[in-house]
Order: structure tokens, then sequence, then C-alpha cells
């Protein structure tokens, strides 16, 4: 009964179809922190505009469920995306009492299954077209680009969020950067102490074991916890060290959030450190060894390079698993993006909570892209590791 | 019987199997011989439906495969696999009670049997039935694949290189083995394999198959007699024939009455291997004993070069 | 395993209960990481019934996600659903990168402040691991295997039942032991939103500047997250005795 039809398809035309019938596509509300009252599609836009794109998600819907080439299907959900997040501006715009600047209008149930179902539909096809490396940086590239002109064009300006984003633009930027900062730098750090952790680990099965299991138990520990537990150290350091004041290492604020980060990406630096070099071939060091290498040699030349892409997967745990628990440093005041979702959950500010959330879930987003094209570039022909 | 009537098998447009037709009689062993893409596995899939086929019909004792259900039809056929495929989470007497418990036998039948196969390999059920495949040998596993396959006490017994991961030493052991079992339950054997020295050594029939089509089908002095076409020729070897044809046949029928000196041969080895005993020794004339040891009269060389001579 | 490697497990389990059926025992362990009249010993109420609860959402939530992932990577790599291989690969591999704060977040506005919330986080962040561990080990079962079972006879759902699910079971626990690791530690910033679980230790601490409390928390969910990770590992064990030499 299926046969000409996708089956994937199926599933997304019926996720567009209820939120564009049976969900409110926006939330318009009296003022950010109060409860509003949802608008589905066709009553968010003016009368045509409303048909007009009830009509195209229809037709997205129903180009969805056919057998089309993957080029084709790609241009719909692309143009499906776009047509949603326009037809959010324009229903924002026109949701806005004029001369209320207390009215916000947010994006509604229906709108966020919408972008899924859409953005589903967009992965299903790139997924299945095994793009290339290099194919996949430059989708990328366009995305970003293609988003951020949308941003820049003010077509999003009167949804809250972006209400909420320009009454804090420059809180906004400046802890993005400290978010940012805060995730790349324990990473560095985290790197300059578990990669000679992780060499002489993999020569030393007792520190291996140790060190490992060490690891392991700091793992458990809970986020928010050990945050807090390495104030009193640091504390302490800021105030009998001399000079340890002065380069910002203080008890409370980004020390001890930076510690903490450290800590838990020492665990993937390591083990995947030792895995990397137990998995370099044994004939390769013996011919190494057989070619009159020193030990030392061999780890530059030989062992380093087989062992590169097992650092890189390391590298894309610790980056997308720093860039989330980074966002709870703003509990201890370590700043970063958890700063608006912790004061938004705070006054009950959900547009708020949103401008902190959606950048955190973009950054890892794209760091994970990045890292994985990264993978995929460094196992490439020619220097892949043949498992054995 | 096994009757397979025109079989053609098409991937994507193109004939893995093109028109092939062939009976194999019971309890005989028919090899399929070719290289990798030949076919030959494609067509024995077929045999059992683990592949079934565009065109044509396959006929286990008169009967169309394809009015039995899969399972059911695989459960009368043994099955055994290069690389031995046991199930890695099951002990040995699981796997090989594997197909004797789909068919619901009785407790006690199963475990009688699952002895009764271990004692046949030389598998001493006390130290093997209770230990996972990855305890065993190599060679091990591979009896163990082909106790499995023979469980249910199949007429039919198909093997895919069943010998294809053993070093040479335990598999002309297996081979022997094999054919020991053969004799002994009269099982139909059907065999894939791309080393021919296995097929002459094994098959009552050989099957070359090549591109998807069968080249020829015949007992293997068929074969060396008359090559069907060069390719046959080709695989059956230009320096080894004589040799090949030798191996064929035992030394009983050209044992001639007489005395001679040297270490005897007995009676049941191929005529190769008289051949080789006798230019190894440099004699023109060895004793030939029968099993047990009693002298049975004498081969000579001269006799030998003439067996080897092309068959008219 | 050997009563050596067992011991620290005993002891750590001995502590774990013998410091819920009775904190105030170990005010001396606390006291000296207070200020002299600050309370050494959480007093905000009932650590008991707070580990229980922590212990109570994290189980539900893994337990139910372990339902439905198993439903789904089987789903996904049947015939039937293979055309959503793709898409469930790309799924995996992109919604572990949602930060667990992003999750619990989002899922205020749809659900209000408390367990709801951190539930639904949990839920989601143990489907992944479940999902992913379940899919590969059902994709990865060799070939030859397969094919054996088909030639031997089995029927589609007894090669299912009988070789593909016992084979993959050891790595579908595995997946359950990183979810339900990852859970007790999200659990506790579920408690920023108003979930009951060990996180209001943790956050009384970091409010009132009471290092005793923040490390109660902490050892509390350590504890558990060890004990319960120790436990599928030694049923992980069981599953694949067929693998120990």
């Amino acid at each position: 009964m299926l046969r000409g039809l996708e089956k994937t398809g199926v599933l997304m035309g019926a996720l567009i179809l209820v939120a564009t019938f049976a969900l409110p596509f926006i939330v318009v509300k009296p003022n950010r922190i109060l409860q509003g009252q949802g608008r589905s599609l066709i009553e968010g836009l003016p009368s045509v505009s409303g048909i007009a794109l009830v009509a195209a998600m229809v037709i997205v819907a129903v180009c969805l469920l056919i057998r089309l080439p993957p080029l084709a299907r790609l241009a719909i959900a692309t143009a499906g995306l776009l047509a949603a997040i326009l037809a959010l501006g324009g229903a924002a715009h026109a949701g806005l009492p004029p001369g209320n600047t207390y009215a916000r209008v947010s994006p509604g149930s229906g709108f966020w299954l919408l972008l899924f179902s859409l953005s589903l539909a967009f992965i299903d096809v790139v997924a299945r077209l095994r793009l290339s490396p290099a194919a996949r940086l430059l989708l990328l590239v366009i995305a970003a680009t293609v988003i951020g002109g949308i941003f820049a064009s003010g077509i999003l300006a009167d949804i809250s969020v972006m209400k909420e984003y320009v009454n804090r633009s420059d809180a906004f930027w400046a802890e993005m950067s400290r978010h940012a900062m805060l995730a790349l730098g324990s990473m560095l750090v985290a790197f300059l102490i578990g990669l000679p952790l992780g060499v002489i680990s993999h020569r030393i099965s007792w520190l291996r074991a140790a060190a490992l299991n060490t690891l392991n138990i700091l793992q458990t520990i809970p986020s928010i916890a050990l945050f807090g537990l390495l104030i009193l150290p640091l504390g302490w350091v800021a105030a009998h060290i001399p000079g340890a004041a002065a380069i910002g290492i203080s008890g409370i604020g980004t020390a001890p959030a930076f510690v903490a980060l450290v800590l838990y990406s020492l665990l993937p630096v390591v083990a995947n450190t030792v895995a990397g070099l137990e998995n370099v071939p044994r004939e390769a060091n013996d011919a190494a060894r057989g070619a009159g290498m020193t030990d030392f040699q061999r780890l530059v030349s030989i062992e380093f390079p087989l062992t590169f892409p097992s650092l890189l997967a390391a590298i894309r745990i610790v980056l997308i698993q720093n860039i989330g628990m980074a966002t709870i440093a703003a509990l201890i005041g370590g700043g970063g993006m958890g700063v608006f979702v912790f004061q938004g959950l705070g006054q009950s500010a959900m547009d708020l909570v949103l401008l902190g959330a959606l950048p955190t879930v973009a950054m890892s987003f794209v760091a994970a892209i990045v890292l994985d094209a990264l993978v995929d570039f460094s196992r490439a022909p020619g220097s892949e590791v043949r498992a054995t | 019987m096994i009757d397979i009537q025109s079989v053609t098998k098409r991937y994507g447009g193109k004939a893995v199997v093109d028109s092939v037709s062939f009976a194999i009689p019971e309890g005989t062993i028919a090899v399929l011989v070719g290289t990798s893409g030949s076919g030959k596995t494609t067509l024995l899939r077929m045999i059992n439906q683990l592949v079934s086929q565009d065109e044509g019909t396959i006929l286990i004792g008169g009967e169309d495969t394809r009015n039995i259900p899969g399972h059911e039809l695989r459960r009368r056929i043994g099955y055994a696999i290069q690389g031995h495929g046991l199930f890695p989470h099951r002990t040995v007497a699981e796997n090989i009670a594997t197909v004797p418990r789909l068919l619901k036998w009785e407790k006690s039948r199963i475990d009688a049997r699952v002895a009764e196969l271990l004692d046949l390999f030389q598998l001493d059920p006390a130290a093997f039935a209770n230990r996972y495949p990855h305890q065993l040998s190599g060679g091990q596993q591979q009896r163990v694949g082909v106790a499995r396959a023979l469980a249910a006490e199949p007429k039919i017994l198909l093997m895919d290189e069943p010998f294809g991961a053993l070093d040479p030493v335990l598999r002309s052991k297996a081979q022997d083995e094999l054919l020991a079992i053969q004799k002994r339950f009269g099982t139909t054997i059907v065999i894939v394999t791309h080393d021919i020295n296995e097929a002459f050594h094994l098959g009552d029939t050989i099957a070359v198959m090549d591109k998807g089509r069968l080249l020829q089908y015949g007992r293997p002095i068929d074969l060396l007699k008359a090559p069907a076409t060069s390719f046959v020729e080709g695989l059956v070897g230009t320096f080894d024939r004589p040799f090949r044809l030798l191996s064929l046949d035992t030394l009983a029928g050209i044992i001639e009455p007489g005395e001679a000196d040297g270490e005897p041969i007995e009676e049941n080895r191929t005529r190769q291997d008289a051949l080789a005993a006798l230019m190894w020794s440099g004699a023109d004339t060895l004793p030939v004993v029968s099993d047990d040891g009693k002298p049975l009269g004498r081969v000579r060389l001269q006799t030998l070069l003439r067996q080897a001579a092309r068959p008219q | 395993m050997s009563l050596v490697r067992l011991a620290p497990r005993i002891i750590l389990l001995f502590l774990l209960v013998g410091f819920l059926a009775s904190p105030e025992s170990f005010d001396f362990a606390f006291k000296p990481l207070v200020q002299a009249n600050a309370p050494a010993i959480y007093n905000q109420g009932d650590l008991a019934a707070l580990t229980l609860l922590h212990v109570r959402m994290v189980f539900f939530a893994t337990l139910l996600a372990t339902v439905i992932a198993v439903a789904l990577a089987i789903l996904v790599t049947r015939p039937f659903g293979a055309e959503f291989l793709p898409l469930a690969r790309a799924i995996v591999n992109i919604g572990q990168t949602f930060p667990p704060v992003a999750v619990l977040a989002l899922a205020v506005p749809a659900m209000g402040f408390g367990n709801g919330p951190t539930l639904v986080a949990l839920f989601l962040y143990a489907l992944l691991p479940i999902f992913e561990n379940t899919m590969t080990a059902l994709t990865t079962v060799p070939r030859n295997i397969i094919d054996a079972a088909k030639g031997n006879g089995m029927t589609r759902s007894q090669i299912f039942r009988q070789i593909e699910l016992p084979l993959s079971l050891p790595m579908i626990v595995g997946g359950i032991k990183i979810s339900t690791v990852i859970g007790f530690g999200t659990a506790t910033i579920g408690s920023t939103v108003a979930a009951k679980t060990l996180g209001e230790v943790i956050i009384a601490g970091l409010q009132s500047n009471n290092l005793a409390f923040i490390l109660q928390g902490a050892l509390l969910v350590a504890a558990l997250a060890i004990l319960v990770f120790d436990i599928l590992s030694m049923l992980e064990r069981s599953l694949t005795k067929w693998k120990a030499a």
C-alpha cells in the first residue's frame, strides 16, 4: 500500500499537518510574564497570506509523501523552513497591538513542531545524500549565512525573544564570548594536562587504571555540585597564593566553573589518548623500531599521527559536553548563556530562557557538525588506520 | 535427488545464475566449483531457498521447493558455511541442537543425538558440550558447524566453503572425515568451493561455473578426459592432469601378482600416492598389501604411467 | 567478581545506607566544612526521602526511555522501518549535542515548574544512548550468524528472539547504564526548576554558602550513580558470560 510513498514523508507530512491545523502557531501575551493566547497559522496572519501559507504547508506535506529525487526534497524542505520563519515574523508583526510596548508575541507549539518536522525532512535528505565532509561544511556555512541574514534583516524583530535580545544585546554578546571562552579554554587546559597523562598512562598500566578510575568517579559528581565544591579551595588559593587573585582567581565566578569543566574534560581526553595509542597497529610500531627510531621519534612520527582521529573524537566529546555544562556556571556567578536561562526561569520569563538556551543549542550543533567533518577528514583514505 | 531445471537469478538486471540445469543423484557428493562471482554460492542458496530463483524450478525428491515454506524446507536440509556461523551465545550442545529444537524433538532424543554427533566428530561430550564457540579451536568450531548441520538427520547437506578457514593439514583431515560421514549416512551433499583439489578429492560429480553459467557437469574423470571449454581445461590444470587422473582411483584393479622389495603400500591408497612412493624410492615395483597388512601382489611403475595417459 | 574488587562497593553501600538512616551520626565529618553556627547536616528536608524521590525519578524516566528506545530501534532495523534508519542515525547524532540544561529549560514552558520538565528532560536524554546502542547492536550482528540461523530453518521472528536480541542484550544494557549515570547527574539540575531531587540539597548549599550541604548532595548522587553503574555492569557481564574466556 505504501509502495509509492516515502515512509519518512508520511511521518513528517502528518506532523506538518498537525502543526498547521491543530496547534497555535503564535502566542500573544499581554506582557513578557503573563500567559498568552494561542493563534493558529490561519488566524495569526492577515487573511490572504494566512491562506497562502496554510496552502504552502499542505503542498510541502504532500510533496514529502511522494518519492522524489533527494535534491528536490532538499529544496522542498528548505522552502518550507523559510516559509515557516517568514510566517512567524509576519504573524508576530500582525499580532502586536499597535502602540502597545508591553505586549509580546512568542512562537507557539505549532511553529516549533513545524520547525521540528521540516528540520527532520531536511536532515533526512542530508543523511541519505551521504555528503562528503567538505560538502557538509559548505552546507553549514550556507545555512549559517541564511540564518544570520534572517536575523539581520529584522524580519523576526517583533518576536518576543528578539525583544529580549534588543534589551540586552551587549550582555548577550559578552555572555556568549564568556561561554565560548569557558568551553574552549577549559578544553585547551584539559588537553595540556590530559595528553601527557594519557601518554604516560599508556605506558604504565597501574597509572592508567588509577587515572581512569578516578576520572570516571569524578564524572558521577553532578556538575552543579562540583562547581560549588570548588568554591572553597579556589577561595583559599585566591586568599593565600600571592598573585592568584590578581589574575582573576577567586572563590566564586568563572574560576571554579573553569576548573570544573577542565576536570570533567580530562576523562575523554585521557581515555581517548590511551585508546588511540592502544589501537596503533603493533606492526607499525615494530617496523618503526626495526627502522631504528627512538621511543620519542616513534611517539611523534608514528603513534601521534595514528592517534589523531581518536584525539579529534575527544575534542568533539569535550567541546559539546563543555558547551552544555558551561550553562550551569551561571549558578555560581560564572557567567555564560546560563545567565539568561536562570534569570528567565527565576522571572518566569520563558522568552529570556529561550534567549539563553537556543544559542547554546546552536553552538553545540555547529561544534558537532564541524568536528564530525574534521573527524571524517582525518579518517579519509590515505591517513586511514586499518581496523584489524 | 536434487533436480535443478533452467534456474536463473538476476540482481539488478544482471544474471548471476544463468539458466543452469543439472541433477544430483541421491547419496552422492556434488561439488560446485568456480571463481568468486561465478554464481556458485547463489546457486547453492537457491537449493534451500535462502535465495529464490527468478526463473526455473528446483525439485527435491520430485517436490518443487517453492511449494514448501522456506523455513520448513531449511529444517530438512543441513547447512554449513565458511567460518562455521556458530551462535556465539549458545554452547556447543545448544548449537548442535538448533534444528532438532526447532522441530520440537523430545529432550531425551535431542540429548542423545547431540552426544552421538559429538562422539562422531571426536569431541568428548563431557568436555565440549557446555563450552562456548569462542573456547574452541578453528578445527573444532568447523566440526561443530558440520555437526549442527547434520543434527536433524537431513537427507541433504549444503556446504558453502566449509573448510575455507582451515589450514591445509586440518583441511584434508576434515575432508576425509566428511567422506566417512557421507558413507555412513548416505547423505546427498552439495559443496561449494573454489579449490579444484578439494573438488577432485570430494566430488562424485563436479559442476564448473563461470560468470553465472554452468560450463560443465560430470564425473571428475569426464572433466579431465573432455574438458568442455578452455576455462575448464585451465581449471583442472594442464600440468597436473596426469596426477589428478591417478588420484581418482585406488590401487585396487591394477595390482599384479608377484613380489617386490621395499616399503609396502596399502591397497586403498590412491594411484597418485603409489606413483609418488615409487618415484621417491627409485624402484620399479613396490609390494601392495591389504588394510590389515596381508600381501596382495605388487604395483609396477610402467602400469601406473600407462594409467596416467589421457583416457580415450 | 573477586571480593577484593567488590569490597569498596560494599563499603560504599553501607556508608550510603548508614548515612541515610542516621545523617546526624556523620555530623563530625561535615562539621569542619561549615562556620561554627551553621548546620553541618542538611536540615531543610528528609535526605532519605529526597534520595528515594531522586532514584524514583531516574528509574521511571530511564524505564520509559528503555521501552520506547528499544522499540524504535527494533522498528528501524526491520525491513519495514529501514527507510527511517539514516534519519534515526542523524537524530541520535544531533540529539546528543542538545545540552541538558537547554532540554530542561525548554520543557518548562510546556510543562510548568516541578517534576514534569525534569522527567521529560531525563526521558529525552536517556532515549538517545539506549536507542543508539540498541540500533548499533542490532545492525552489527555478524551476517554469517544470521545466515546460519536462516539456513538452519529459523523463521524471521525466531531469528530475532533467539539470535539477534540475545546477542544485542549486553550492548542494550550498556546503553541503559550510560543513560542512568547521566540521569543521576542531570536530575540534580532539575531542582533549579523545582523538581524534588537531591539537587535541592546542593542548591540549598549554594544559596546559603554551606559547603557541607553541597558535599552531601554530591556524595549521595555520586554514590548512587556508582552503585547503579556497578549493578548494571554486573548484569552486563552475566549476559556476556559466553564471551568471557
